[in-house]
């Protein structure tokens, strides 16, 4: 089972360090996780992503909720939540129709094309895990140089 | 807000909470504390190694239940108190160790004596300070206590680099904190209590699981109150030993890998359980998924995330035990119910508990575990508190040594710290000078802190060490016997050193208990003695811990004495 966390925690340092060891300790994944400052500068909200039975998604949330350092933990529905990654391929370019193709792709799927190059090209996704796969595999006959991601930020719609 | 030192207003802070006593060993890193420590009104007790002055801190705060304090300096000061941070921690026990740290710039330039413990020890304690300004120490200090002391208790680390101590500030002492992020407290659920008395209530074969929780909030009577209105036995953990007055007629004792055959017997037997304060470790329970089979759990915990993590409970009630037991014990007169012990699952109980009380196969010699630990229970006042070393003469303690008066037993139980009861001991006897204390060991534990001999006689802090000695590390040696055909390596001490010249080495008591008279009279000399008594008391090597619950199996597959 895949779940989302949003974890709001104090922005101190070694917050981070606490929650990633929590996991490490616990014998828990972390999938993916992305920190940033919020609204109020004195917290930060991570998104952390795992897999695990019910059971364990449980525990970790309470063991996250225990953490004196966390203000609040959420366990977010991915029905009712804006999830998204941005993620930068480096694709290869062997010959001029590959650049054509790349950018009808990123077209597609609304992803931007930066440093277009002779022999590579750089196309900005910003979507969820799924559609980064799709639009992965699409991309991978050209043969894909360098990924970099973010990992997840998420935040649950309002009035629901 | 007045101006001083950042130690200065460490000592304040600490006489503020009400510190008498730290235990600890100076360096170069906490000169500074020292120096105010000098001038202060709180007393110092030297150690002999940081890892003591940790589990003197430890044992202080089990008995006293206010957080014990050290000190420690940096580096190896501070890694040394590692072993008594995590074990005060995984045994929920209040604790502040203040370490002293290098100055603040040569923080990461892996500086003489520089280690850095606040992320050695994350994963170990219930939180970590390090103050970066001088004027942070007063709330960091209240904090620190705060923290330690409610909810589920723990350890908490508060280093301090030398430059903050040494530095001038204008000092604020609050008189309360509020942690956004720290709620230590839940009120019970009254409707959840309804649920748990009537799983309870409709229950045929009840019994009652009372763990460490249950001594930490000191629910003594409110656990006999319930016990005896629904006339439920009482089974414990090890960590809950003494949480329920082992000469009572409910009282069965505790369950587990070296638990009492009885307890074992009927916990397995039981469809239903009210486990109050424990955290279902597999020491207690075997294995998880036997234990909870054909079982409805109804989990009593101060902490959310002890519910459902080792085992699936049909009923919780989050809260101080202590709160939630006073809530059962009041819908329970509500609704005048009152069991009579006449009912077939109680006549089956005390069945079982009287055959296998008198028919439990003990060593035959003369000084066996089970009759040198009846020796010690009848000569001591019941009022005295023990503590107990890791290994056989721990789990013989908790088989053979019954304690009468509720949270008089103290045990590293959790992470198994050999070496932990001496120092915890001399802890205990500062916290409570008027009663005796004495420390159930064993060769091998007692060796890894005997030098805290000398901090018991220069600080006038006599305890007794009642040392079965089986000159060797008797449970490994047990398990080799039993897991390995007998192939034994590396639990061979060879009766060395002799602990009678070892004792008076340090200018304390060595006696040599070769019989039950001469150890009765050694316990007594040892009570009246003005320096602490080593009680050196040789077994046969070869005598087993029986029962005995293989690890990785289940309580029902306990193996007796044959």
């Amino acid at each position: 089972m895949w779940a989302i966390l949003s974890i709001l925690v104090e922005n101190k340092p070694g917050v981070l360090f606490k929650v990633t060891n929590l996991f490490r300790a616990r014998n828990f994944n972390i999938d993916s996780i992305s920190v940033g400052i919020t609204e109020n500068p004195e917290f930060s909200r991570m998104t952390i992503t795992t897999y695990g039975d019910e059971k364990q998604i449980q525990q970790i949330v309470k063991q996250l909720d225990k953490m004196i350092d966390t203000i609040e933990v959420k366990r977010l529905d991915e029905h009712k939540t804006v999830y998204r990654e941005v993620v930068l391929f480096k694709i290869k370019v062997s010959k001029a129709a590959d650049s054509m193709e790349i950018n009808k792709l990123a077209n597609a799927y609304g992803a931007k094309v930066h440093d277009a190059k002779k022999d590579s090209i750089m196309v900005e996704l910003t979507a969820t895990p799924d559609q980064i796969s799709a639009f992965e595999e699409l991309v991978k006959p050209f043969g894909i140089l360098e990924i970099a991601r973010t990992g997840i930020a998420a935040l649950q719609r309002s009035g629901v | 807000m007045e101006n001083m030192s950042g130690s200065k207003a460490l000592m304040k802070a600490l006489e503020k909470e009400g510190v008498k006593e730290v235990f600890g060993l100076p360096g170069g890193a906490n000169l500074p504390m020292y120096d105010e420590l000098y001038k202060s009104n709180i007393r110092h007790i030297l150690v002999r190694h940081e890892q003591s002055a940790a589990h003197m801190a430890d044992g202080f705060g089990r008995v006293s239940r206010k957080a014990g304090v050290c000190f420690a300096t940096s580096g190896p000061g501070a890694t040394n108190i590692i072993t008594g941070l995590a074990t005060a921690q995984a045994d929920s026990a209040p604790m502040i160790a203040v370490t002293g740290q290098v100055p603040v710039k040569m923080i990461g330039r892996d500086a003489f004596q520089e280690s850095d413990i606040i992320g050695i020890s994350n994963p170990i304690v219930k939180y970590a300070f390090q103050p970066r300004e001088a004027s942070e120490i007063p709330e960091v200090v209240k904090k620190g206590f705060y923290i330690a002391e409610t909810g589920r208790p723990g350890a908490v680390l508060i280093d301090i680099p030398k430059d903050v101590q040494q530095n001038e500030a204008e000092m604020s002492f609050p008189d309360e904190v509020r942690i956004r992020g720290y709620h230590p407290w839940t009120d019970p659920d009254v409707l959840e209590t309804e649920r748990a008395i009537d799983l309870l209530l409709s229950a045929q074969r009840p019994i009652i699981l009372a763990g460490g929780g249950v001594i930490i909030s000191t629910a003594f009577s409110e656990l006999q109150s319930l016990a005896e209105m629904l006339m439920i036995p009482v089974v414990t953990t090890f960590k809950g030993k003494g949480a329920f007055p082992e000469n009572h007629v409910l009282s069965l004792g505790p369950i587990g890998m070296h638990g009492h055959a009885e307890a074992n017997k009927l916990m397995v037997e039981a469809d239903c359980v009210l486990a109050i304060g424990t955290r279902f470790s597999d020491r207690s329970v075997g294995t998880f998924e036997e234990f909870e089979k054909n079982l409805k759990i109804i989990h009593m915990d101060v902490d959310p995330a002890e519910i459902g993590k080792n085992q699936t409970t049909h009923v919780a009630v989050v809260g101080d035990v202590k709160a939630s037991l006073r809530i059962m014990v009041k819908l329970l007169i509500k609704r005048a119910l009152k069991k009579s012990d006449d009912n077939v699952w109680i006549k089956h109980v005390n069945e079982v508990r009287d055959y296998w009380r008198q028919n439990l196969k003990i060593h035959p010699g003369e000084m066996g575990a089970a009759k040198i630990l009846r020796k010690l229970r009848e000569v001591l006042p019941k009022e005295a508190i023990v503590t107990t070393e890791v290994g056989q003469h721990q789990m013989w303690a908790s088989l053979f040594f019954d304690v009468i008066h509720p949270g008089t037993f103290f045990s590293s139980t959790g992470l198994g710290t050999m070496g932990w009861g001496f120092p915890a001991a001399i802890g205990a006897k500062t916290a409570r000078p008027d009663v005796p204390v004495v420390d159930i060991a064993g060769d091998g534990s007692f060796n890894m802190t005997e030098n805290s001999l000398a901090t018991s006689v220069l600080e006038n802090l006599p305890v007794i060490v009642f040392l079965v000695n089986n000159y060797s590390l008797g449970m490994v040696a047990q398990w080799q016997r039993t897991f390995y055909d007998r192939r034994m390596i590396g639990v061979d001490q060879k009766n060395c050193p002799d602990y009678v010249k070892l004792a008076e080495s340090y200018g304390a008591q060595g006696i040599r208990a070769q019989s039950l008279d001469e150890l009765g009279k050694a316990i007594k000399a040892g009570l009246k003695s003005d320096v602490a008594t080593v009680i050196d008391i040789p077994i046969d090597p070869e005598e087993d811990v029986l029962p005995f619950v293989a690890p990785g199996t289940s309580l029902k597959d306990m193996i007796l004495p044959s």
